[in-house]
């Protein structure tokens, strides 16, 4: 027993360990205050497969050695592009879904390209680099989407030019479109089966791409530069191609959010999408320079698990404070992206 | 003589890192007005004995040292580099310690400013004092006159030749009041010519001042035209303390590098000597610290050629360099085919293999497993080890692990499967891995830097029988680079000596230890080699 915990110690890290106690002491009290925990259950598995896509977005860059993708805000903005146009050409349910997609990928390899070429050109620095690369993103598409050129009355304005803050899926039939395919009940708790379905599927294929010989060279470019250039591998186009899988990841994955969410949410949006990825990738076990899909799945699964269970036990106990909830989500959220910061000046072997 | 009259002895002087003795039984006198000179190679122990003179904080996180040290007679226990600074002890470094964006005088005196009051300071307290200029840059030129060096005591560091830096250091030791000891830690290495016979000119200045003067070299020449005794270190050891008229240029270096040498028994092998497999032509690579210029060399098939010489003075680029790693220009013919520089695939593509000096940096993956640093570099240059599954390529794991189960037989590698992470191999099983790697790609011609470093002394013999089987029963074709000579002589056909970036000689193993260390000492061998 002392053996099992001691190993269970090393291979899970005490960060996790203290979050999954939280995680299951939150799910006590939930149980205990008597609130739904079916209820609970089920939009906790919608809350991490809606997420899913996006914290997967962040492990290429991770493995080709350009940290976090903070910058994944760019992936997310090229995916909202390719929504709004398959929005404008007023597609419907899947469809609307899969070509939304489609019309995404030029714009996500384009911009990835482009993003890989500039970290490239800030090694040592790019975490500081994307994030800022991504809200200066995100403020400059602020000017395009004030601009678009949509005709479609359900995202433009009604007087004026350019689109809504958020934008409805509702009446194309994309809301909740995934969420609801083959899903089924097992008591009170609901499965949603296609978009957990979806999200393994992402999984997989990032899987077998890092089993391939393109993705076995972004993982020794990204583990060791040195030794990765000393076996024939150009470690900075391994870079590139990292960050153009990490932004197609991205757009992929605000369209499955933004239909589980039922909204495409344009302006102030993406701006701190990239934070909370890329906490859910950090809590699941993932260093700065190391990520692995596990990472990724146990991430995702603690982080949003404790967000939905969290906010109604806290409003119990905080009638008169609402955003407790929310605070709690912020102070978790960076206080892991900090924990996870320090490691890389002990971590330097 | 009398005790007294010694400015410094050192009495059995000893030191052990972790339990591997580095330094043992050292005595060392010096007089006033006595030069000394300390030779040996690198690794010798003369960089522990400074150490231990200066209180490094090194040698006292490690438990300090055996022995005494006296200066004027009186037992110091010397534990922080101020107290030898106070003690009179002071050191030109090798590396300049100045600021440059500071002058001369502020260089000279920084830290010993001369302070002169003024309004503030007597309101305010000696805090406020401002510098007495003046003054300073009165003892400065002082001192820069008695190094006879014409130059403004008032320009700027920044800028200067490195001759006038080093004078600017010397002349930062002599201002001080109390210097009685001095040591020089090869201060010629950076120097010009002409600059090297000024700083001699220097030191024996100094010298008659009665200041005692410790000259750490390996440049033999001007051991014996300034030293008036000359101390012989070989791995820890004092090999001999002789007086410059009882010696000579020859059997400096042959006390420098003598040592038994184990011959690892070879079968007798052909090397054909009129096939040339690697030639290399006006070969300079920009390799810091060790960097070659125009080096000429031809490399026959079949033939272990070591790479010898000391440290930083090239011989580490060559292999860098052939491997694409670091900017090369020049030519490198393989098999009468012009070599595509500066790239590491292209290299490969030649069937040239690498084993790193920097194992754990460039060498290896380590948080991989061993079975796929093994294959991994076949899988990137070679599409070995894959398979095709509709669209996409994929590792082929079947193969990858019956490879390793091969690898890790044949040579013997200790680890507990082909999954454990390269990381938890000693430092001899890691070395295995780095040679399965470049056995995998199936190379004609093998390049190895410093293959037994940070590697076990039992290990080490294991690891180069492993390239001795290599050379003789697959052909291969091996050029190993090593700061070890006695390693290189146990398994070489034919040894060159790389000194100053360029081909100093090329030696047989069984040529007399002198020829060596002439040659490494950057002489000209007595066979004019």
């Amino acid at each position: 027993m002392g053996n099992f915990l001691k190993n269970l110690y090393r291979n899970f890290g005490l960060p996790r360990l203290i979050i999954l106690g939280f995680f299951l002491l939150l799910c006590v009290m939930a149980v205990m205050l008597e609130l739904n925990f079916s209820e609970l259950m089920s939009s906790s598995l919608v809350r991490i497969a809606m997420n899913g896509v996006l914290v997967l977005a962040i492990l290429p860059s991770i493995s080709c050695g350009t940290g976090p993708n903070f910058g994944v805000s760019l992936g997310i903005l090229c995916g909202l592009v390719g929504g709004l146009i398959a929005m404008e050409l007023q597609l419907n349910t899947y469809t609307n879904f899969f070509m939304a997609i489609i019309f995404s990928m030029p714009f996500a390899v384009l911009v990835g390209l482009g993003y890989g070429f500039v970290m490239n050109k800030v090694k040592g620095s790019e975490m500081m680099f994307a994030m800022f690369i991504g809200w200066s993103a995100v403020s400059l598409m602020k000017i395009f989407w004030l601009l678009a050129p949509f005709k479609n009355p359900e995202m433009a304005w009604p007087i004026g030019r350019g689109v809504r803050v958020t934008i409805s899926l509702v009446n194309r039939g994309v809301a909740q479109l995934l969420n609801n395919t083959w899903s089924f009940k097992v008591g009170d708790l609901t499965i949603p089966t296609g978009l957990i379905l979806f999200f393994l599927l992402c999984c997989l294929l990032v899987w077998l791409f890092m089993r391939s010989k393109t993705g076995v060279a972004m993982l020794a470019a990204g583990d060791n530069p040195r030794f990765a250039t000393a076996a024939g591998i150009n470690v900075d186009r391994q870079r590139i191609i990292g960050s153009v899988v990490s932004t197609m990841l991205g757009a992929i994955g605000i369209i499955v959010y933004a239909q589980s969410f039922g909204f495409y949410q344009l302006y102030e949006g993406p701006h701190f999408m990239p934070m909370i990825a890329v906490a859910a990738i950090l809590i699941g076990g993932a260093s700065i320079k190391k990520a692995s899909i596990a990472n990724v799945i146990i991430g995702v699964v603690l982080f949003q698990g404790i967000l939905v269970v969290a906010m109604p036990v806290f409003n119990v106990f905080t009638q008169d404070m609402a955003s407790m909830a929310e605070i709690s989500r912020v102070v978790i959220q960076n206080g892991i992206i900090l924990y996870a910061l320090t490691q890389i000046v002990s971590g330097g072997d | 003589m009398s005790e007294q009259q010694y400015l410094l002895q050192m009495n059995n002087v000893g030191k052990k890192y972790y339990g591997t003795t580095v330094l043992k039984d050292i005595n060392l006198n010096l007089k006033p007005g006595e030069i000394h000179a300390l030779v040996g190679e690198n690794g010798a122990g003369k960089s522990t004995l400074m150490n231990i003179l200066f209180g490094m904080p090194v040698i006292h996180a490690t438990g300090g040292y055996a022995g005494e040290v006296l200066i004027q007679g009186e037992k110091v226990d010397i534990t922080s580099p101020q107290q030898a600074m106070e003690s009179g002890i002071g050191m030109v470094h090798q590396e300049f310690m100045l600021l440059p964006h500071y002058t001369i005088t502020e260089n000279i005196k920084l830290n010993r400013e001369i302070l002169k009051d003024n309004v503030l300071s007597r309101l305010f307290g000696k805090k406020m004092k401002s510098l007495d200029y003046k003054a300073m840059n009165k003892d400065a030129r002082k001192a820069l006159d008695s190094l006879d060096l014409d130059i403004e005591e008032f320009v700027t560091v920044a800028g200067l030749p490195v001759g006038h830096m080093q004078f600017t250091e010397i002349a930062r030791e002599i201002d001080k009041a109390n210097i009685k000891i001095m040591v020089f830690d090869e201060p010629t290495a950076v120097l010009a010519e002409s600059e090297a016979g000024n700083l001699l000119e220097a030191m024996k200045k100094i010298a008659g001042r009665g200041i005692a003067i410790l000259f750490i070299t390996h440049r033999l020449d001007e051991v014996i035209e300034i030293a008036d005794n000359i101390t012989v270190l070989r791995d820890g050891n004092l090999v001999a303390t002789k007086k410059k008229e009882e010696t000579n240029i020859v059997e400096l270096a042959e006390l420098m590098v003598g040592r038994k040498i184990d011959k690892v028994s070879r079968s007798g092998k052909h090397v054909a000597k009129d096939e040339v497999v690697v030639s290399v032509n006006k070969f300079s690579v920009k390799m810091p610290g060790e960097e070659l210029k125009k080096l000429d060399l031809e490399v026959y098939k079949g033939e272990i050629l070591g790479i010898g010489g000391l440290a930083g003075q090239g011989k580490i680029g060559l292999a860098n360099g052939i491997m694409g790693l670091y900017p090369a220009s020049g030519s490198v013919m393989v098999n009468n085919k012009s070599l595509n520089l500066n790239s590491p695939r292209d290299s490969m593509k030649e069937r040239i293999a690498f084993l790193s000096e920097d194992r754990r940096g460039v060498g290896l993956l380590l948080d991989s497993s061993v079975e796929m640093n093994i294959v991994i570099t076949a899988i990137e240059n070679q599409n070995r080890f894959l398979r095709r599954i509709l669209f996409l390529s994929q590792i082929d794991n079947t193969a990858i692990r019956e490879n390793a189960l091969k690898m890790i037989k044949d040579l013997d590698i200790r680890c507990t499967g082909p999954g454990q992470l390269a990381r938890r191999l000693s430092g001899g099983n890691q070395q295995k891995v780095c040679i399965a790697r470049a056995l995998t790609l199936d190379p004609q011609i093998l390049l190895v830097s410093e293959p037994t470093r940070g590697i076990d002394i039992g290990a080490k013999k294991l690891v180069l029988d492993t390239l001795v089987k290599l050379n003789e029963e697959l052909g291969i074709t091996i050029i190993m680079t090593s700061s070890e000579l006695a390693e290189l002589r146990s398994i070489s056909d034919r040894i060159a000596i790389i000194t100053n970036g360029t081909l100093a000689g090329i030696l047989k193993p069984d040529d007399p230890d002198a020829d060596y260390g002439l040659l490494m000492a950057g002489q000209k061998s007595r066979k004019g080699a």
